[in-house]
């Protein structure tokens, strides 16, 4: 009982980190490899913010978060936007190059130590079940961002043109969607989600200029098992992984849980690669 | 494939092997081992090249064959005590085993899904091989100073090695000439163009991508028994590094895929620029944004790569250029 609230918990905060690349994959069909970096800036940001000018890590996250959006759209406009009706290859490779030159010069500036923002606001004990309340609020503030993303794809303007491109861009622009700008605006917000996952993470786990490697390759299996370019399919496959992680090592060992994820990531993509929340896109 | 037909291959054989030797006529163990590195890269980016120049698949994970292979030998020398050369053919046909398997399946996904899948079974293979007791788990296999006795010693195993492979890296360029000449490859390469169109025009799009697959995984198979023979010991976080996997699209990338020139080029020119950047003062510390930003800049502005972009602005070295 205790994993399983531990797992819905931070699958919660997966999902949030997968949302930002299952946009950004719906949006313009491209698979993001600066994901797992942005994730990274994003607990870096709200550990410097938190460690050196004593700010409220959870005010920290919106700032970095505002700084991801715009970065984001930066990161479009250098990187993107000349390759983005060419070949997948040159789409992941220019994503990758971003990678690389972000992740080089975080590993200059903050070196490859661990570092870890020591919040403690205690636990509420339910039952059988205690929960630190880290924790809790990270899940918390994820599922109203992606309640707040939801209702901004859904009600408003900017949200309906973005739905738009995903449908069809070529349509879009025929009724006058200014898509690049969308574009860029929707490489910003996967970005943010990225960033504030990162910096949820933060609150809660230690982690090095590496570790975002690693929720990257969670985000993949996440994408995968919530469908496509599936923003509520992702925080579903999200809490699906979270809960995996937390029940699975009451079976077997905790080394052999990533070989269970990735087969099922690869059984998913062969036999039902619309997810298994699947909407039809 | 008569001399007068394919000079440019001639001549690129005849300089690989030429450049090849040079460490072994000299005796030089220092040219020997930078030129180990960038060997290895130009047999592992021409196999790559096969599944993903000519047929256009992107396989990300690619270097789980060269993991698989050398598992596979250093399990086979380390246990068994068998000698480099069964080894090097058990890594290759463990490799193409493993492409053969998963080609049927993951072949059928396009596009950024096969990708998506090729990262899945790299990892997949990774987080296994942590749990599988006779690879060691995750401290892997190491060998004893004693399997380089039958060789020599250790000195003279590390010069069989090189040897061993620079004919490995001449027969991946073989090989890729021979794929691009034959009707095989141009099976493959309207596969690249339109699927649907070459199936209909009687390609068998299965079978051929499937072939393409294993051919592209035997040779990394063989060098990763090599490379991890001479290293003498192998982990898995090692061994299944997307990372280096993502090194080798960018090589071919550089060079031009599709060409059989291109990911010679470009495997060597990534190899000694990275070699540079190591060594200098000024770009050592962040040689990972430099190289970021050249692959940037040729992504943006030359995507067709180094050979693509000679043959457009100079269409008279397409006669020679292969």
């Amino acid at each position: 009982m205790q994993y399983l609230v531990d797992g819905l918990l931070i699958g919660c905060v997966y999902g949030l980190a997968a949302m930002g690349m299952t946009l950004i994959w719906g949006v313009m069909d491209v698979i993001n490899l600066a994901h797992g970096i942005m994730i990274t800036l994003g607990s870096f940001g709200v550990y410097l913010l938190a460690t050196s000018l004593g700010m409220n890590p959870y005010l920290a996250l919106i700032i970095a978060g505002a700084v991801g959006l715009l970065a984001g759209m930066g990161i479009y406009k250098i990187a993107i936007q000349k390759v983005l009706d060419t070949s997948h290859l040159s789409t992941l490779l220019a994503t990758f190059s971003v990678n690389m030159i972000l992740l080089g010069l975080a590993t200059q500036a903050f070196s490859t130590n661990p570092r870890s923002l020591d919040i403690d606001l205690g636990s509420i004990t339910i039952g059988s079940v205690t929960v630190q309340v880290t924790r809790l609020l990270a899940a918390l503030v994820s599922v109203l961002i992606a309640a707040g993303l939801t209702l901004f794809l859904k009600r408003t303007t900017p949200g309906k043109y973005i739905r738009a491109i995903t449908d069809n861009r070529a349509a879009a622009e025929l009724v006058g969607i200014p898509s690049q700008r969308m574009l860029a605006f929707s490489f910003g917000l996967g970005t943010l989600l990225a960033v504030m996952a990162g910096g949820l993470i933060a609150t809660f786990f230690p982690f090095t200029v590496l570790s975002g490697d690693a929720y990257q390759l969670k985000s993949f299996v996440i994408v995968v098992l919530g469908g496509l370019g599936n923003p509520i399919g992702a925080l579903l496959g999200g809490l699906v992984l979270g809960v995996l992680e937390g029940i699975l090592p009451a079976f077997m060992s905790t080394s052999w849980v990533p070989v269970i994820e990735f087969v099922l990531f690869v059984v998913i993509l062969l036999f039902k690669p619309t997810g298994l929340f699947g909407v039809k896109k | 494939m008569s001399l007068r037909r394919a000079p440019g291959f001639w001549l690129l054989l005849a300089v690989t092997l030429a450049i090849g030797l040079l460490p072994i006529v000299t005796g030089n163990p220092m040219v020997r081992e930078t030129l180990y590195t960038i060997y290895l890269a130009i047999a592992l980016a021409g196999s790559l090249n096969i599944i993903l120049g000519y047929t256009g698949y992107i396989s990300f994970g690619h270097v789980v064959f060269f993991g698989l292979g050398g598992y596979v030998g250093l399990y086979l020398i380390s246990s068994f005590n068998t000698s480099i050369w069964l080894a090097i053919l058990a890594g290759g046909v463990a490799a193409g085993l493993l492409a053969f398997l998963l080609g049927s399946a993951i072949l059928r996904l396009r596009g950024a899904y096969f990708a998506l899948a090729t990262i899945g079974i790299n990892e997949a293979m990774r987080a296994f091989v942590n749990n599988f007791p006779p690879f060691g788990g995750p401290t892997g296999i190491s060998l004893h100073f004693s399997v380089y006795q039958p060789y020599g010693g250790a000195t003279q195993a590390l010069w069989l090695d090189y040897g061993i492979l620079v004919a490995l890296t001449l027969a991946s360029i073989l090989l890729s000439y021979l794929v691009k000449s034959s009707k095989f490859g141009l099976g493959l390469m309207a596969i690249r163009e339109d699927e649907d169109a070459a199936e209909v025009m009687g390609i068998h799009t299965t079978q051929s991508k499937t072939w393409a697959y294993l051919l592209s995984a035997i040779i990394p198979g063989m060098l990763g028994v090599l490379y991890y023979f001479k290293n003498s010991s192998i982990e898995p976080s090692d061994a299944f590094n997307l990372a280096s996997s993502i090194e080798l699209l960018v090589m071919v990338m550089l060079g031009g895929s599709g060409t059989v020139l291109g990911p010679v080029i470009g495997a060597a020119g990534y190899e000694i620029l990275r070699g540079y950047l190591l060594l200098s003062r000024l770009f050592r510390d962040i040689q990972l944004t430099v190289s970021g930003l050249l692959l940037l800049l040729v992504v943006l502005f030359i995507p067709q790569g180094a050979v693509g972009w000679l043959t457009r602005r100079y269409p008279r070295l397409r006669q020679v250029i292969i």
